[in-house]
């Protein structure tokens, strides 16, 4: 890989520790993939925050890290944190500290677009949260591998990321032609189209047509499935998306989706009431509207529910429901709005057995968890709830 | 004998294989406190690599994989060098931040558990000392 001088100085140690150990990660992940270069980023988002997930080795080595001066050189927001009992929570606050103490913003979200993590067209960014990676590649534009934890932090560090994968034109492309033939409405047939997509295609890059989308919502949340039951990082979707019109080049396989693939999904997915404990909703985390359209469902509703409601955003978003009076709303039903964490993430089995949630992305991981999930729209959810 | 890799982390090593035929998953598959291979799916479950030369196809999982190689570091219960099908970035990330040496494009079916092996991987080289039978 082609090194400029600066970089070279980097790579030897001239500017210590932490920017060497950055640079010999990102060279290295460039000669494993075949980068010739670095490009500078414009932001990055580090998974690897909860302490379910990273427990004392992450610790251990982000100690290490910031002892050794490690700052980031681009704005860089976090993956949401975990939930658990007070000795979980005060090591999830030191983790949280010393990502602070790198110069991170300390905002915990897999949605940093709808604060102030947001990338515009064709900007390369270095990303780590699935649904977000295949957010800003797909809907916005934006060009981002599937980075992980280390690569992302060495690439904020640094503040570049090797040129291969989804930075290059020719890999955008798509490689599989997707005929939507079922009937898809709502925000949760996108949930279980990603979920299938996810399952049947594994890590290419599908092409869609034949669904039109009435909300940003509604792609978040395909998305989000997509890129949990499989490994898809970019789709193009026709009529849509910005980069669809240059997505098709040479004969691709066409395979079509029906009302049956969509039904087996749900069938997955359909534990009756009396073994559930927990309705979730905000997986990704919620824009606003979402949480409007929670509030003003539980008011239609008109009596508080009787298992508990979790509603997670990010803190941007739960600032403005704050301001708006969403979250008094809420609370009055039995809900809560959780801020810059995941259930996903956090150490949840032994509280609860079941959850009912309106996310493909969810009910994937719970599921494997070994969870009880009913997946289905909210409007059905908090109209038949206990 | 003598095998031609690729230098993924440089530096040298020399003592016995412990080798796995299948992808290995760090995290949730190696206990950090031990070294020992906790994976249900593994082929060398139970068995330790803490000190040992470590061989397998490629890296699975949770890309927080690469933290555990580096409790294990610290620890003293990390294996002296790796030897791998093909690097991505969970294990290559962990070796570096961990300074274990570290080689790939070798194809590991040709080699054994209990070989005693010796490791240029600034050269990419891993030779054969023992057959270890």
């Amino acid at each position: 890989m082609y090194l400029t001088k600066e970089e070279e100085l980097a790579l030897a140690g001239e500017y210590g520790y932490a920017l060497q150990k950055a640079m010999e990660i990102l060279v290295a992940l460039g000669d494993i993939y075949g980068a010739e270069r670095l490009i500078p980023i414009k932001s990055a988002q580090i998974a690897g925050v909860s302490y379910k997930n990273i427990g004392e080795a992450g610790i251990e080595f982000l100690r290490d890290f910031v002892d050794a001066g490690a700052k980031v050189s681009v704005y860089t927001t976090l993956n949401p944190a975990g939930i658990g009992d007070d000795e979980f929570m005060a090591k999830q606050a030191e983790v949280l500290n010393l990502y602070r103490e790198m110069g991170i913003e300390i905002t915990s979200t897999c949605t940093p677009y709808y604060g102030a993590n947001l990338p515009k067209f064709r900007d390369h960014i270095a990303w780590s949260e699935s649904s977000a990676v295949i957010f800003a590649n797909s809907i916005i534009g934006a060009r981002t591998n599937r980075e992980g934890g280390p690569s992302s932090l060495a690439a904020a560090i640094v503040g570049k990321t090797p040129e291969y994968g989804l930075h290059l034109d020719e890999n955008r492309k798509a490689t599989v032609i997707v005929d939507v033939q079922a009937k898809i409405k709502t925000f949760v047939d996108y949930a279980v189209l990603g979920y299938h997509l996810g399952r049947t295609l594994g890590n290419d890059v599908p092409y869609l047509r034949g669904i039109k989308p009435e909300r940003m919502e509604f792609l978040k949340e395909m998305g989000a499935a997509m890129a949990a039951s499989g490994s898809i990082a970019l789709y193009h979707l026709e009529g849509e998306t910005p980069e669809y019109g240059n997505a098709l080049s040479g004969n691709l396989e066409t395979v079509t989706v029906e009302d049956d693939d969509m039904k087996a999904v749900k069938e997955q997915f359909s534990d009756d009431w009396d073994r559930i404990d927990m309705i979730l909703i905000g997986c990704p985390h919620a824009s606003l509207f979402e949480v409007k359209e929670i509030a003003e469902l539980l008011r239609m509703r008109g009596r508080p529910l009787k298992i508990p409601l979790f509603l997670t955003a990010s803190r941007a978003v739960k600032a403005l429901s704050d301001a708006l009076g969403y979250t008094e709303t809420i609370e009055r039903y039995n809900g809560k709005i959780i801020a810059d964490s995941c259930f996903v993430v956090s150490p949840i089995k032994g509280w609860y057995s079941g959850i009912a949630t309106n996310s493909g992305k969810s009910a994937f991981y719970f599921r494997s968890f070994g969870f009880n999930v009913r997946l289905d729209d909210v409007e059905n959810l908090i109209r038949e709830a206990p | 004998m003598k095998f031609k890799g690729r230098r993924i982390v440089g530096g040298n090593a020399e003592g016995e294989l412990i080798v796995s035929y299948k992808p290995l998953s760090f995290l949730g598959g190696v206990d950090p406190e031990t070294g020992i291979i906790t994976d249900a799916e593994s082929d060398i479950r139970g068995e330790s690599i803490a000190g040992k030369i470590l061989a397998f196809p490629r890296g699975k999982g949770s890309t927080v994989g690469s933290y555990v190689i580096y409790a294990l570091k610290k620890k003293g219960k990390a294996p002296k060098a790796i030897i791998v099908g093909e690097a991505e970035t969970i294990v290559a990330t962990g070796a570096i931040i961990s300074e274990i040496p570290m080689v790939d494009g070798i194809d590991v079916s040709k080699l054994r558990s209990g070989m005693k092996v010796k490791i240029n991987a600034d050269s990419g080289e891993v030779e054969l000392l023992e057959s270890g039978e």
